[in-house]
């Protein structure tokens, strides 16, 4: 490996803050060539720190290179370029610009070497992404939501940083346990963009509101940036134990009562992102090799089952189940590639999700941990049924035929206009794409094994050896657990009835609750300005009638006098000004 | 499985009674067929004791979905709104 000394993040902000200026055709050579540029800028950094610098008296290690560094900022370039070949046709150029300034930032936390870069590479993202939710259509609430959740987390990881640093003397980002407010602060940061409760819903509040591109973008950075902040800083913290299964029954439960495909997968991120949070809690080689494989193979799914929606909202301009299904026969490419999405994503074997996620759940069984083991295997079957079926079958299925009106769902209005199609040859090319690799990895899943910083490796009686997924008793085990979710979820169809609704998150206590205190106190604040008014009323009426009387046209004051009296009292006053002289 | 009925001649062949019929047969054999492997695959990298229970993988599966399908209708009737609750 040759040491280079280039931040391969700069590669595409660099080319994303270049973009808007460009024409249309070289903008897609950009668009195409810088991801790229910057997947091999990755591969071209060696080990340890590359770049070294002391700025305010503070050691600044921008590109600092390891398996973990180079296994993040890989697939964050890969992703990078999966988005822009997906989002080619998008004529916004904000978004892009915005989003490949995103991924650059990304990549360059994924490189930090120190608490400061990391810093700045963290608000890089957070206003990169800002723009590119706010490039959705009626967004700017959402992005002015987002905005402040994202620099909230700033304020509290700067706060982190600084007495972190005041307290060691060290920049350095290497691993911390959460023992003095300073850490905890940090780890709160991380927290808050890796949506963890209490401030999980701004990520199902944000995603959907983005357009069909910038979702794909948006799935794939913040989130995944924040698990490889937590396994570089915090590995076994175990209190991550606690959040990450929250977070992975949250994004269920959430996802089966939510009727927008967008804002279903958007749930689904935060539960795949607490397996990976769960599996950092853990702590153990194995398993912070879990929770790395499975952000690597979960970016490139879940980016694959965006495309697949955002080709459904690109053609129908529709996201609600009860305004979809039967795409089926008009969508054939957008339908086979969310269901290879929806596979992997449900870790069914011979998919990446399959040999991402078995190491985590493996971890647990190593460490004898059978409460998790069994919580893991419980939230396994709850994937398949959230979004391995839930989201093809009421997006591609349910009806017979999309275009027939109402298809059996009350209310549902007629599609107009002609049959949806699926979408351009870069939007299909992008999910296939990403399809082949699902699948790719869930056969041959020894690169990336290899490429992990463990190596995948679990010890049996002091001896080391390569972890194996595919082996027959894991793989029915799997297929059975997931086949019976799948019996289930029909058995139960009826009760999973979809609805116009949306489902209350903790945001409502920012964002619903002030209204329903300002509706409480709408009568009474009513009452007393009236009463005010009236009080003033009678105040003004009162000093009116005093001020009439004396200014009045009858008052004293405005009574006329005599210009002899006038000239009389100036002489009596003279008069007595030269007396006074005089005495 | 499909929600509406109307016009069968036109249907493609995925969602004519035949072939639903030919996919609720196969996946029904298919079920058992796995139920039936536990008596031919070695658990030999198990972890825990349960893992070895007859069909315990299926069994699970079923008992946790009707669980969240229950925990989930039960949160709705407090959480579910009207999509344009906000309204912004």
């Amino acid at each position: 490996m040759i040491d280079f000394a280039f931040p391969p993040g700069a590669v595409l902000i660099l080319a994303g803050l270049l973009l808007p200026f460009l024409p249309g055709a070289m903008r897609r050579v950009v668009l195409l060539g810088a991801p790229l540029l910057a997947l091999a800028s990755v591969w071209a950094v060696g080990d340890g720190p590359q770049v070294e610098t002391v700025w305010l008296g503070l050691k600044i290690v921008p590109v600092e290179g390891d398996a973990l560094s180079r296994l993040f900022a890989s697939i964050f370039a890969a992703m990078a370029f999966a988005g822009a070949l997906f989002a080619l046709n998008r004529t916004r150029a904000a978004e892009l610009a915005a989003a490949f300034v995103y991924a650059g930032g990304a990549i360059s936390v994924a490189f930090a070497g120190d608490l400061v870069t990391l810093f700045v590479f963290w608000e890089l993202m957070a206003v990169a992404s800002t723009v590119v939710v706010a490039a959705g259509d009626n967004a700017r609430g959402t992005a002015q939501r987002y905005a402040v959740v994202h620099f909230l987390g700033g304020a509290v990881l700067m706060a982190g940083v600084a007495g972190h640093v005041l307290a060691t003397g060290s920049t350095d980002f290497v691993a911390m346990e959460a023992a003095n407010p300073w850490a905890w602060a940090i780890l709160a940061a991380f927290l808050i963009n890796a949506a963890a409760p209490p401030f999980a819903a701004w990520l199902p509040d944000a995603y959907p509101a983005s357009s069909w591109s910038g979702m794909v973008f948006l799935s794939a950075f913040t989130t995944k940036a924040s698990v490889y902040a937590l396994i570089r800083g915090f590995p076994g913290e175990e209190i991550l134990i606690g959040f990450g299964l929250f977070m992975v029954f949250y994004g269920i439960v959430m996802a089966l009562l939510e009727n927008d495909m967008r804002r279903i997968l958007a749930y689904s991120i935060v539960n795949q992102v607490g397996f990976m949070v769960t599996a950092t809690g853990v702590g153990t080689p194995l398993a912070l090799d879990g929770a790395a494989a499975h952000a690597f193979a979960h970016i490139v799914y879940k980016a694959l089952l965006l495309m697949s929606a955002g080709s459904v909202l690109y053609a129908t301009g529709r996201s609600k189940c009860t305004e979809l299904g039967g795409l089926y026969r008009y969508m054939p490419v957008s339908c086979l590639c969310g269901v290879i999405g929806a596979m992997a994503i449900s870790s069914v074997p011979l998919t990446s999700g399959f040999v991402s996620k078995s190491l985590i759940s493996s971890a647990a069984g190593e460490e004898g941990m059978f409460a998790l083991w069994l919580a893991l295997t419980a939230a396994s079957a709850g994937v398949f049924f959230h979004a391995g079926i839930k989201f093809p079958w009421f997006v591609f299925f349910n009806r017979k035929d999309y275009l027939r009106a109402g298809g059996g769902v009350p209310n549902a209005p007629t599609p107009q206009g002609p049959p949806p199609k699926d979408p351009p040859w870069n939007m299909q090319a992008a999910m296939i794409l990403c399809a082949a690799v699902c699948i790719a990895l869930g056969i041959w899943y020894e690169p990336l094994y290899q490429m992990l910083p463990g190596r995948a490796q679990v010890i049996h009686d002091g001896a080391a050896a390569g972890y194996t997924a595919m082996k027959t008793a894991k793989i029915v085990e799997q297929l059975q657990l997931l086949s019976f979710s799948g019996l289930a979820f029909f058995l139960l169809l009826g009760f999973m009835k979809r609805t116009p609704t949306i489902t209350l998150d903790a945001d409502w206590l920012w964002r619903g609750l002030p209204r329903i205190v300002a509706g409480a106190l709408r009568a009474p604040f009513a009452r007393a300005r009236a009463d005010a008014v009236n009080r003033l009323e009678k105040l003004r009426a009162l000093v009116g009638a005093a001020a009439f009387r004396t200014h009045g046209v009858q008052g004293i004051a405005a009574r006329t006098r005599p210009s002899g009296a006038t000239a009389f009292w100036m002489i009596v006053l003279l008069c007595a000004l030269m007396l006074t002289a005089w005495l | 499985m499909m929600d509406d009925g109307g016009r069968e001649g036109g249907d493609p062949w995925l969602v004519r009674p035949g072939t639903i019929r030919g996919i609720r047969i196969v996946s029904l054999a298919v079920l058992a067929g796995l139920v039936a492997l536990d008596f031919a695959v070695s658990k030999d990298g198990d972890y825990f004791g349960i893992q070895g229970g007859f069909g315990f993988a299926a069994l699970y599966g079923v008992a946790v979905c009707a669980g969240i399908v229950a925990v989930s209708r039960f949160l709705g009737t407090f959480l579910k709104v009207r999509d344009d609750y906000y309204d912004d």
